[in-house]
């Protein structure tokens, strides 16, 4: 057991408390920032473990894949943000219809 | 919805937990995919690992990520954009820090492009930095001219993946694998590439965050 596995285990409880507010949360904005921090958390795990190494140098592969991560999920909040906007512009409040509430 | 929390709290608890043993039973040392990068880092072009991996070993997720990007545009300026903003004119201090800051900005970018190919930094990297100094200059009230917003900003915005296609079809038919290039002149290739997917990724990032098609107007 090294400091790798702490930071990895940090990034398991971000995912998990990402994915708790992703469903407690009805406002859009809140889901949306609870989807960045969820994959925050996948990206610390990738990146912890590729410390495992043993050395100075940790294994390149999964931080070239945290990089790609990181594009993908800019551009992605970026549609889920204008997804929001027109959600807000077509009924007025940002958030999805609730059955049971109505 | 209290009593539904809880259950959903103690949920989340125990898959925390379970997550965390799984994580927790992986070995303590593993080698991984390292020797093997560091092996091949004589034909890869650069002397960064990453770098390597991102742009000549695994240069595919590259090309594919570029699409992504493209497609997260296309599908912003598909939704029609925005509701019209308000355009404020920006305080003085916003004004001559995003004077300021542009250059800087441009520059910082030209340095992580180039530095990538031996120490962290490279096409993302530069690319957000590029996106960054955009971003400020939105903000500032700046604003492409309209000739410039139409046809020229979309050859910009689809020059990353155009690159990356290219080359991947040129090396496809050249030497018969997808992206393997020539060691000799990898490290040129990937700089190319690696810079014309900067100012891709710079301007696809301003204009996403700008969110309207630029009939309206649009981003360096």
């Amino acid at each position: 057991m090294n400091a790798a596995f702490l930071y990895a285990l940090v990034g398991v409880g971000l995912f998990f408390l990402g994915l708790y507010a992703l469903i407690v949360h009805t406002h859009l904005l809140r889901k949306i920032l609870a989807l960045n921090v969820m994959g925050s958390g996948v990206f610390l795990v990738l990146v912890a473990l590729a410390k495992r190494t043993g050395n100075a140098t940790p294994d390149p592969v999964p931080h070239a894949m945290v990089i790609t991560g990181i594009v993908v999920a800019v551009s992605a909040t970026a549609l889920a943000l204008t997804l929001m906007v027109r959600v807000a512009a077509e009924t007025g409040r940002a958030e999805l219809p609730d059955e049971e509430r109505e | 919805m209290g009593r539904h929390r809880w259950l959903l709290f103690l949920l989340m608890l125990a898959l925390t937990i379970g997550l965390a043993c799984a994580i927790l039973s992986l070995p303590d040392h593993m080698e991984g995919l390292q020797k093997v990068v560091a092996n091949k880092m004589e034909v890869s072009g650069v002397s960064h690992p990453v770098t390597a991996v991102l742009l000549n070993f695994r240069g595919y997720d590259t090309l594919l990520e570029m699409v992504v990007l493209l497609l997260a545009l296309l599908g912003v300026w598909s939704l029609g954009g925005p509701r019209p903003r308000s355009e404020i004119a920006p305080g003085p201090v916003l004004d001559c820090l995003a004077r300021l800051l542009a250059p800087v900005f441009i520059l910082v970018s030209a340095y992580l492009l180039w530095v990538g190919a031996h120490a962290p930094g490279g096409a993302f990297q530069a690319g957000s930095v590029l996106g960054a100094a955009g971003v400020l200059l939105l903000l500032a009230g700046w604003r492409l001219r309209f000739s410039l917003a139409q046809l020229p900003l979309r050859l910009v915005l689809i020059a990353g993946s155009a690159a990356f296609v290219a080359m991947a079809a040129l090396t496809l038919f050249g030497a018969g694998r997808l992206l393997e290039y020539p060691p000799a002149q990898a490290g040129i290739l990937i700089l190319i590439l690696e810079t014309v997917a900067t100012v891709s990724i710079g301007v696809t990032l301003a204009a996403l965050f700008l969110g309207a098609p630029p009939e309206q107007k649009e981003k360096q």
